[in-house]
């Protein structure tokens, strides 16, 4: 049930109008530093698994990860996009796959291309509700994305900068002609992006411990997927799209059409998308002259 | 470039249409039909003879370096057949492996089931190998026009679909596509489609290759191709123009499709398996690329970039001998310098202009420049 | 802009040409193949260094390094030292292909080794075929890749071998009546299995009264396992590759399902237990080799193997290994060397003792009579539960049932 959690999350980056596909494989990069930290405090802790210090050294795993992943959605920004910001759009997508390609090329040559198994940091047990079996791994999971969500949903409606952002996707030169400083703004953006990619990238570690270098090409399109069918855009919208395509792809996976899982998605979106041509919740606007 | 003396007589004079029909004499005194036919043989006779010598030139490797040439030549037909979606006609596709896999998967299919065993009854010699030739055209042609249906269908959408949007659809339907043969089991399934006979050649792949970019050529100089390009610049202003979108957008999926069924068809009958993997959105990803990097609208740009990038991957495989290293960074660096080629030349290699018109130097044809830049207001 | 884009050309053109010359010394090693006398031995070998198949293309490639570098330190082959030449295929068929192309007619190398994924290898087997090179494929399992003609060979069992046995296993020995099948749709190797798994446990009186499949690349199984759970089958067959087991079983155990797995040598792997840990207690999966056999060679073979990569070989690393020293082997016995004495030369191995068991190679070009071994997880321990040897029961040979 907690893919969809990782939609939400990765439906972010799309929040301020530009589709990063690079961001899937930063995601990958979070739960690698995850990993990698994670591996130095197992080393270190001599199995206190369970104890409050165990928690402290997950938040701090997950604030190294975010703070590694923040700066490199600062690198990715101002190497790879800032220099074409006012190159036709679609060199900035072929940049994203370079991108892309160079974390998950990047990623086998650096980390070895076979998979590796997030260390343990949390005894995990089941919990039973009736007939419904779950472990606190999940319960944690969830807890933390909401925590994320909701604190995503705050800098984005709440918050000066927030509003700042949505300016600046709404109407590029408008915003910088009001005096807000664009680019600062969007390489901003790229961080929180980043490093929400990093949380998702840790959860996702932590939920399901195996995690390689091409972790990242599935949620990083699904997320896309998600984005586009809510409406570019709209982080609400993300978050529903993301609910809708996790759940309609487990009812599909326990069922005797299996096989097309894969397709699930995509047949979602383009059904929806034929009557909402802008997503559910994007605004149809015809194109004025 | 086999487009290049064509202009000429097709008496498209425009003045964005930047080569200059002075460049080229008219060859008037022939009929064009004649001329044509003249142009035609002259490519074929080409053709033969370097495909003859490209199977007889004693150097070491060369088998080798003919592969790489062919699957280059299947790479061209991708990313002139794909520019005409995505650069002339504006319509952003991440569909082309999914036409591609169409094409491949019915002209293999075609071949496997039915025409392989057919031609094998016959002995070898003449007549076996005009009909192994002959039906290979005709598979080739079916995958292409199967292709195209779906081509058509996918082109639907795209009526109301714009932008990401319209990118994220084509790219579902190829995915869409790879999960439904993944599932025949008749077509092998997960396993592939293996003992397909390795019909096709140098000789094939670049004849199509030429009548690739002779239809975009033609396409591009014609009422469709100024059509397209209305719709690319402005949709409303081409409606308001009496443009009828809806039927050109279809059109331009339906050719584009076409074309990339006819390259699957071919990359079928050289690589002699198929296999769902193969046609990934990864593959749509790296035909968009080689337009991209090209230049969007420009034929001869898609070709170069459809050189480069199939080259770039194999020349880089000695990178490894250089550095000694057990590990092999070539993909690395192939990402790298995808990167730093986007960010030097942000609007592709050669903007909107053609090969001849970069390196003849001539400053009447730049101005194509700014326009590459007239999305720009579409940034955040 | 223009000189920009000049600057751009020159390099990129610096860079393609900069790998583009012949290399002489190569060509020239590889000249020396066919006549008598000096030069190294050059042997191809292509595998999936990167990308989805990575982590078994890398085991792969590390035992017939140290099995060519083994065979070179022995004095090499009749005086002879073999050098093995890499190309990565990016786990693409396609790549697989050109790799082999450029092996063959750039290096000119005598034979060549690989793929472990048989979608590779189908694409190349033809290529070899037709230049007349021998190719072994150390652990290609579909049945079609030693099909593609008489160059191909193969020295593990196949898919049908092996799913045979371990759903007669299941069937006989442990007599589970009803099952359930997880097989993962993009993988060959998976379906392939759940095919032979499906038919042979039918036969034997059993039912298969759950089909659910995934895609590789998916993390969460839980909406499959959860129809599996319904059905409530006695053992679930689980024909994937062992980074899918493990979360599998994982996923099963926190849905409180608590029926054994079984798999076939995809699971193989150091990693399994790692990842998977309790949850695997009670698995069982067929494999090529048990890793604490305390046959001396085995013995032998994973404390090397440990020394030098610092993991217990895989499988896949075992199968590498037999598979080079097998070539080796032949390399010895050829008449001359070139690819029909060479070809030749492999067709008549028999009964070569290798780590994976017995190696002789039918008319089929498949390795005939192999021994399969069902490992189990117990307390965390890979343990050997059997040993099917060939001569036991009527598994012995190969399933040829599909043609």
């Amino acid at each position: 049930m907690q893919t969809f959690l990782q939609y939400l999350l990765n439906g972010i980056a799309v929040g301020a109008k530009l589709i990063n596909f690079a961001h899937g494989d930063v995601f990958m990069l979070g739960s690698f530093v995850g990993f990698y930290a994670g591996g130095w405090a197992a080393r270190h802790m001599n199995n206190q698994a369970g104890t409050l210090m165990s928690w402290v050294v997950a938040a701090a795993i997950m604030l190294l990860s975010m703070i590694a992943c923040g700066l490199f959605g600062y690198l990715n920004e101002r190497i790879a996009y800032r220099p074409l910001r006012n190159a036709p759009r679609i060199a900035s997508l072929i940049t994203a796959i370079g991108v892309s390609f160079f974390l998950e090329y990047g990623g086998q040559f650096v980390f070895g291309p076979d998979p590796k198994f997030f260390p343990t940091l949390i005894e995990k047990h089941l919990i039973q509700f009736g007939t419904i079996t779950t472990t606190n791994y999940q319960i944690i999971v969830l807890v933390v994305a909401v925590i994320f969500m909701a604190l995503l949903q705050y800098i984005v409606y709440g918050t000066r900068f927030g509003r700042a952002m949505r300016a600046v996707s709404f109407n590029f030169e408008t915003a910088s002609l009001m005096g807000i400083p664009t680019d600062r703004i969007i390489s901003i953006t790229f961080m929180i992006g980043s490093a929400l990619a990093a949380v998702a990238g840790i959860l996702f570690a932590v939920s399901y411990p195996k995690i390689d270098p091409l972790m990242g090409i599935m949620p990083g399109l699904k997320a896309f997927v998600a984005a586009v069918l809510g409406g570019i855009g709209n982080v609400p919208g993300a978050v529903v799209g993301g609910l809708i395509i996790g759940i309609i792809e487990s009812f599909v996976g326990g069922s005797r059409f299996s096989n097309f899982t894969p397709a699930i998605a995509f047949i979602i979106l383009i059904g929806i998308l034929l009557f909402r041509p802008s997503g559910l919740f994007g605004k149809y606007e015809p194109e004025k002259v | 470039m086999a487009g290049g003396q064509r202009v000429a007589g097709s008496g498209w004079e425009n003045r964005d249409a930047p080569p200059p029909a002075t460049r080229h004499p008219p060859s008037a005194r022939l009929p064009w039909w004649l001329r044509d036919l003249i142009y035609a043989a002259v490519f074929i006779a080409i053709l033969i003879g370097a495909s003859y010598g490209l199977d007889r030139i004693p150097i070491g490797g060369i088998a080798y370096y003919r592969r790489i040439i062919v699957l280059m030549g299947i790479n061209i037909i991708l990313a002139v057949s794909l520019n005409i979606i995505n650069g002339h006609a504006g319509q952003f596709s991440l569909g082309h492996a999914g036409f591609m896999a169409i094409g491949a998967y019915f002209a293999a299919f075609l071949t496997v089931f039915y025409f392989a065993p057919y031609v094998n009854k016959f002995p070898e010699g003449t007549e076996q190998w005009l009909l192994q030739n002959g039906l290979l055209l005709v598979a080739v042609l079916l995958g292409g026009a199967l292709a195209a249906l779906a081509g058509y269908i996918v082109g639907l959408p795209s009526l109301r679909l714009r932008g990401d949007y319209l990118a994220i659809v084509t790219l579902g339907f190829g995915e869409i596509i790879r999960v439904f043969i993944l599932n025949i089991n008749k077509i092998g399934a997960a396993r592939g489609l293996s003992g397909i006979p390795n019909w096709a050649d140098f000789f094939w792949v670049y004849l199509f290759c030429g009548i690739t970019i002779l239809i975009s050529w033609r396409l591009v100089r014609s009422s469709v191709g100024r059509a397209f390009l209305a719709i690319r610049e402005d949709q409303i202003a081409a409606e308001a123009m009496g443009v009828d979108t809806t039927k050109y957008k279809v059109k331009a999926f339906i050719i584009g499709s076409f074309l990339a069924g006819v390259a699957g068809g071919l990359f079928a009958h050289y690589m002699m398996y198929l296999n769902p993997e193969m046609f990934r959105f990864l593959k749509s990803f790296e035909v968009v690329v080689m337009v991209v990097l090209g230049g969007l609208g420009s034929i001869s740009g898609s070709v170069v970039a459809a050189i480069i990038l199939t080259f770039l991957p194999e020349g880089l495989r000695e990178v490894k001998d250089f550095l000694h290293t057990n590990k092999d960074p070539r993909m690395v660096i192939y990402s790298i310098l995808l990167i730093v080629l986007m960010l030097t030349r942000p609007q592709g290699l050669l903007g909107r202009r053609e090969l001849w018109q970069v390196l003849a130097r001539r400053k009447d044809t730049i101005p194509t420049d700014e326009r590459d830049q007239g999305d720009a207001t579409d940034r955040p | 802009m223009r000189s920009h884009l000049l600057k751009l050309c020159t390099i990129i053109v610096a860079v393609l040409f900069s790998g583009c010359p012949p290399k002489t010394e190569v060509a020239g090693g590889g000249g020396g193949n066919g006549a008598a006398g000096g030069g190294d031995i050059l042997i191809g070998e292509y595998g999936s260094l990167t990308g989805g198949q990575a982590t078994f293309g890398t085991s792969t490639h590390q035992a017939i390094i140290m099995a060519m570098d083994e065979i070179n330190a022995a004095g090499g082959v009749n005086g002879r030292k073999i050098k093995v030449l890499t190309e990565d295929d990016e786990s693409k068929t396609e790549e697989a292909a050109n790799a082999v192309t450029k092996l063959i007619s750039q290096n000119n190398v005598l034979t060549i080794l690989g793929e472990v994924a048989s979608s590779c290898s189908l694409a190349a087997a033809p290529i070899c075929q037709s230049n007349k090179v021998p190719m072994i494929t150390p652990s290609s399992t579909n049945p079609e890749v030693t099909k593609k003609g008489d160059y191909i060979f193969r020295t593990c069992f196949t898919d049908d071998y092996q799913g045979e046995n371990i759903a007669r296993y299941a069937a006989t020995q442990l007599h589970y009546k009803k099952a359930a099948i997880l097989t993962d749709v993009k993988n060959d190797y998976s379906t392939g299995l759940t095919t032979t798994i499906d038919r042979v446990f039918t036969s034997l009186g059993g039912k298969i009264i759950a089909k659910q499949s995934y895609a590789n690349l998916d993390s969460d199984f839980r909406s499959q396992l959860t129809a599996i759970r319904a059905a409530n089958p006695e053992v679930i067959f689980v024909p994937g590759y062992y980074t899918d087991v493990g979360q599998i079983a994982i996923q099963a155990r926190d849905l409180g399902m608590k029926q054994p797995l079984m798999g076939g040598d995809g699971w193989e792997s150091p990693k399994l237990i790692e990842i998977g840990g309790k949850a695997l207690e009670g698995c069982m999966y067929t494999n090529h080799y048990f890793y604490g056999d305390p046959n001396p060679m085995v013995h032998n073979f994973v404390q090397k193997y440990k020394e030098r990569f610092g993991s217990i070989p895989d499988g896949m690393a075992a199968l590498g290994y037999d598979a080079a020293r097998v070539l080796a082997d032949a390399i010895k016995r050829a008449k001359k060397l070139d690819g029909p004495s060479l070809r030749d030369a492999i067709a008549a191995t028999k009964s070569f003792q290798g780590v994976t068991g017995t190696i002789t190679l039918g008319p089929d070009r498949d390795a005939v009579g192999k021994k399969i071994v069902i490992e189990e997880v117990k307390n965390g321990q890979l343990t050997l539960k059997a040993t099917i040897e060939p001569s036991a029961g009527g598994s012995a040979t190969p399933a040829t049932a599909k043609h």
